[in-house]
């Protein structure tokens, strides 16, 4: 049976964790999917759940809890496989984990253990996965640091975490990502802990690997710029639910959610006045307990409607070049 | 709605610790405890029926039940007298209740007199009975000395010794930890050598080595005092090493540059800037050495290295339970026991509730 | 490759530095043992006439100062300390009064059984702690937790001479016979048998559990609070984002990590040991070395009691390299910086 063109599909997902304080919905009811062999950028800021999103997909989201919705995946063989009916502790979950969906994490120093060598913990998911054994375990680890670009691989895997650079941990870590072939990559602000130069160097490590493997990749940042520049669609997150979504290009040049304006009016650019005030988006995010009725972005949209937009939750609309958009501006509401 | 969510994250940090402090029931329960066993270590003159040094000729009578019938008539509360009993055929001597003498419990009544927080003369005392009668709560030890008068006036020794001995640990943990981790260098090196010395040096053979070396014909007090400077010479290392590592985080801090370069002295710096910073850190400390104070003092009087007669503490009163056939037959005796396992417990929760109160990270 | 070659020369340096701070710190610990020995009103030759007045001899002054002087207990207290450390080094530990024995033979006498004592009861408290605090920090706040924490809170709550007369009288009160001492008596200065050994086997729980529970108690709390740490850290989850079961996971990241500061307070747990052995000896009866210093302590035989003192340092001094040392091996980060 032909693998479809969605690998990846989330309908209507809610997760919400339940403290001593109360209840906060940290993703809310969203809708997102990725196509097969394609990199989508998941933009937002810190606090709109995009995190807890990316854990879902590998069911590592405790201490939060799925509440409703579907996670679709289409792996391989072509059979689609329910991740959020899996039990998180089981073995179905753990053939998926690193084999199908693999991820890389914001912090690279800490995303090693401590006590045990780089190459011994690569080598522990390759031969967990089955991909290598035995004596071809070491040749296959350093293989993997070496297709990373890791100046020196043979000693790189006999060295501790702590012996490494913020960049060479980070390669180390994908090396590791990538040893067992998945699927999918998630890379949740995998640059976002580095300097300027390596994090240009890491997006290129990876723009270079999607084109060797042919893997998936959903790449979560906070920051345009770098989403920008390894994305093919971008979709932009908004308290728990995706708000806009369009093809890269499209989305810089013609956004159409007032969140998205905001955000990319508020990026500094070499070719504005400097003496002229960045533009800021007014408010702040509502504290966790109290999300706002109707659309969540109301209070803080310069273009809100009252009546509606305080009142409705928007549902998706795609438009003609492409785009989806969750916004009253754009559906039956509109003035247009 | 918003009003409730910012006044719970925002205030003093004394008011922070406050809040969250109250949630750890534990610890609240810990405080109130302790506050009983410090109100009995003030009062206790007070509260004691007799001096705890007045002997009788009734050597382990067993604790008085307090009745409120007396053949078949409701009365207020009294207890029955004693009376010494032989048994016909095997001369046993026992103590029994003689339900032919009726003493009424009266409160406030002039007994034993004392001089309470050296300066106030008194013979006023909580509850007792009449002249001629005695009420023993909690029974009679060898001399028929008032166990419970005993145990109150020994909480009152036990618990003081702690806070005596945290305090001295405190200035000299501060001092030491303080000069070690401003200046550095050659100061710290010596002083880390030094404290490392002291950690190795076992705990309790120290403290006994130091206590049998206290010359016999010193006086209460100084054999008191001498106690706690013994307990705090082990105790200061931990605060110490707190002191100090906090200090070389701070010491590079701005504030404390600025500082500096506006001119002010070394001293100054360490008590008024530095310090205040990790208030709450050394006030848990400091809980927590206190209940290891008060197990020292324990132990070393019940070896009869520490507090001596006519001193009581608890550990002079567990001397008394060293004979395992006397306790089986008088089990009283072995009160103090929970007095110091409830107190030291009581410290713990107390500092543990103390520490997550102050760590600002947890839930 | 030189490669073991050139991870072998730092921890060479490491254990260099390490034997060269004991040093230092036995020196230290002789001083004080030497202040022992010169703490009590008098001297040696003091407490010796002492002895012999009681039993009915005596001294005349011309000989008292002709022994001083022999004694070299005239001399000042620099030169004093230098001949008493300098013959302890050689194994000349001076002469018990109490005993009329040399000390160094009552040491050797009490050695073994202080190590056996120690050394058991080290591995029971880590052999029982580490999966009770592991077992407190994965299944926190359940019942097993809190379990564990109140007999870890007991444990530290009870003076240990309390609970050893609470367990002798419950020896007392369900077997009728009294449990102290670690032989019986017809084994005591025997040659060993198996009948011997089954009898210490059987006298070894009490003691052993009164020495260690102390111990024992700060551990689980430690291992719990340790390990709830480093579950929360970010390899914890990359692990389990790999695919790895929870308990394979648990056991090869965060505990291992967990237990450096467990194997690094080794040597504290010793002399904390050789505290709880003093007490449980007293108490107990056992032939180890804390009673003897005890005895030596409360008749003034100040010789026995510093050698009992400096032998238990030396013993702790030793534990905390041992533990330093042991800990440069687990712990990569140590070794190699």
């Amino acid at each position: 049976m032909p693998a479809t063109d969605t690998i990846l599909d989330i309908r209507g997902l809610t997760i919400r964790f339940h403290t001593r304080q109360g209840v906060v919905t940290a993703v809310d009811g969203l809708d997102l999917s990725l196509r097969r062999g394609s990199v989508l950028g998941v933009v937002g800021e810190s606090g709109c759940g995009k995190t807890v999103m990316s854990r879902a997909l590998i069911r590592i989201e405790a201490p939060g809890r799925i509440e409703e919705g579907q996670i679709r995946y289409s792996g391989r063989n072509g059979a689609e496989v329910a991740l959020h009916t899996l039990d998180p502790v089981g073995s179905v979950i753990r053939r998926i984990r690193w084999k199908e969906i693999a991820m890389v994490f914001q912090e690279p120093m800490t995303s090693f253990g401590p006590q045990h060598t780089v190459g011994s913990q690569i080598g522990e998911a390759m031969e967990l996965h089955r991909i290598a054994s035995g004596g071809g375990l070491q040749p296959a680890v350093v293989a993997s640091l070496r297709s990373v670009q890791m100046p020196r691989p043979e000693e790189t895997a006999r060295q501790y975490p702590h012996q490494l650079s913020g960049g060479m941990c980070q390669r180390a870590m994908i090396a590791m990502a990538l040893s067992c072939r998945p699927e999918i990559l998630i890379a949740d602000e995998p640059t976002t802990a580095l300097d300027v130069s390596t994090e240009a160097q890491i997006l290129e490590l990876l723009r270079e690997r999607q084109a060797a493997l042919g893997m998936s990749i959903l790449y979560i940042s906070h920051n345009l710029g770098v989403v920008a520049q390894i994305a093919s669609e971008v979709a932009v997150m908004y308290l728990g639910r995706i708000v806009e979504r369009a093809a890269v290009n499209v989305l810089f040049s013609s956004p159409k959610h007032p969140y998205t304006r905001a955000l990319l009016r508020s990026i500094p650019r070499v070719d504005r006045d400097s003496s002229s005030a960045l533009e800021v988006l007014s408010g702040n995010l509502p504290p966790p307990f109290e999300r706002p009725g109707g659309c969540s972005f109301h209070p803080r949209c310069p273009e809100s409607m009252a009546g509606i937009c305080d009142r409705v939750t928007p549902a998706s609309q795609r438009l003609d070049d492409g785009s989806e958009v969750c916004c009253h501006l754009y559906g039956e509401h509109s003035h247009a | 709605m918003i009003d409730t969510v910012t006044s719970r994250h925002s205030g003093s940090q004394w008011q922070l610790m406050w809040a969250k402090f109250r949630h750890h029931k534990l610890a609240l329960a810990s405080l109130g405890v302790l506050g009983v066993f410090y109100s009995i270590a003030l009062l206790a003159p007070f509260l004691a029926p007799y001096d705890s040094w007045r002997a009788s000729r009734f050597a382990f009578a067993p604790p008085n039940r307090i009745h409120m019938f007396h053949q078949g008539h409701l009365m207020r509360p009294f207890v029955y007298g004693i009376k010494m009993t032989s048994d016909a055929r095997t001369f046993d001597r026992s103590i029994t209740p003689d339900t032919s003498e009726v003493w009424p419990v009266r409160f406030f009544v002039r007994g034993d007199p004392y001089v309470w927080l050296w300066m106030v003369h008194s013979n006023l005392h909580l509850f007792g009975v009449d002249s001629g009668g005695q009420i023993n709560l909690l029974g009679t030890d060898i001399l028929g000395r008032d166990c419970l008068s005993r145990d109150i006036v020994s909480t009152q020794i036990s618990v003081t010794v702690g806070m005596v001995g945290v305090f001295i640990t405190f200035v000299l943990g501060c001092l030491i930890g303080g000069a070690s981790g401003y200046y550095g260098g050659v100061v710290d090196n010596a002083v880390q050598r030094f404290m490392e010395f002291v950690t190795c040096l076992p705990t309790i053979p120290m403290w006994m080595a130091l206590g049998a070396a206290i010359p016999a014909q010193w006086s209460n007090l100084k054999v008191y005092f001498t106690i706690t400077v013994i307990l705090a010479l082990r105790s200061w290392t931990g605060l110490s090493r707190q002191v100090r590592s906090k200090l070389l985080q701070l010491r590079e801090e701005d504030y404390v540059i600025a500082a500096k370069v506006a001119g002010a002295s070394d001293w100054r710096i360490i008590l008024t800037h530095l310090l205040p910073g990790f208030a709450s850190y050394l006030i848990v400390s400091l809980t927590l050495e206190i209940p290891r104070m008060i197990l020292g003092e324990t132990t070393l009087s019940f070896f009869g290295l520490g507090l001596r007669p006519p001193t009581v503490s608890w550990g002079v009163l567990l001397q008394d339970a060293q004979n395992l056939a006397a306790i089986s037959v008088y089990p009283w005796l072995m009160f103090p026991a929970i007095l110091v396992v409830v107190c030291v417990l009581a410290f713990n929760f107390l500092g543990d509730g103390l520490r997550d109160a102050a760590d600002p990270y947890k839930e | 490759m030189a490669r073991s070659g050139a991870a072998a020369v730092p921890l060479l340096r490491y254990v260099a530095k390490r034997l060269l701070w004991a040093a230092v710190v036995l020196v230290l610990v002789s001083f004080f043992a030497f202040l022992v020995i010169q703490l009590p009103p008098g001297d040696f030759l003091d407490s010796y006439v002492e002895t012999l007045r009681r039993s009915g001899m005596s001294v005349d002054s011309a000989t008292l100062v002709a022994l001083r002087h022999a004694y070299g207990l005239d001399r000042p207290m620099v030169v004093q300390y230098w001949s008493w450390f300098s013959r302890f080094l050689q194994g000349d530990m001076g002469v018990s009064l109490l005993y009329v024995k040399k000390v160094n033979v009552l040491i050797m006498e009490r050695l073994p059984w202080t190590l056996l004592v120690t050394t058991s009861s080290m591995v029971l408290m880590y052999v029982i702690s580490i999966p009770i605090g592991i077992y407190a920090a994965r299944r926190q706040y359940s019942l097993g937790d809190f379990a564990a924490s109140l007999v870890a809170f007991t444990g530290m709550a009870t003076p240990g001479f309390l609970l050893a007369l609470v367990l002798m009288w419950l020896g007392y009160l369900i077997f009728g016979v009294s449990i102290g001492g670690l032989q019986s008596p017809q084994f005591i200065d025997q040659p060993w048998s198996w009948a011997a050994v089954k009898d210490l086997l059987w006298h070894l729980p009490v003691p052993l559990f009164v020495v260690a529970i102390a111990g024992m108690a700060n551990l689980i709390r430690t291992m719990r609070g340790t390990l709830l740490d480093e579950l929360g850290k970010q390899y914890v989850t990359v692990a389990r984002a790999k695919g790895l079961e929870e308990g394979v996971l648990i056991r090869r990241y965060p505990v291992r990590a967990a237990l450096n500061p467990i194997i690094s307070s080794g040597g504290w747990l010793l002399a904390e040991l050789f505290s709880g052995e003093t007490v449980a000896g007293i108490v107990l009866g056992l032939p180890t070395l804390g009673p003897l210093m005890y005895r030596a302590l409360l008749a003034e035989d100040m010789y026995l009691a510093a050698s009992c003192v400096m032998i238990m340092s030396i013993l702790t001094v030793i534990g905390f390299l041992v533990s330093d040392i042991v800990l440069a091996f687990t712990d990569p980060r140590i070794r190699l910086s």
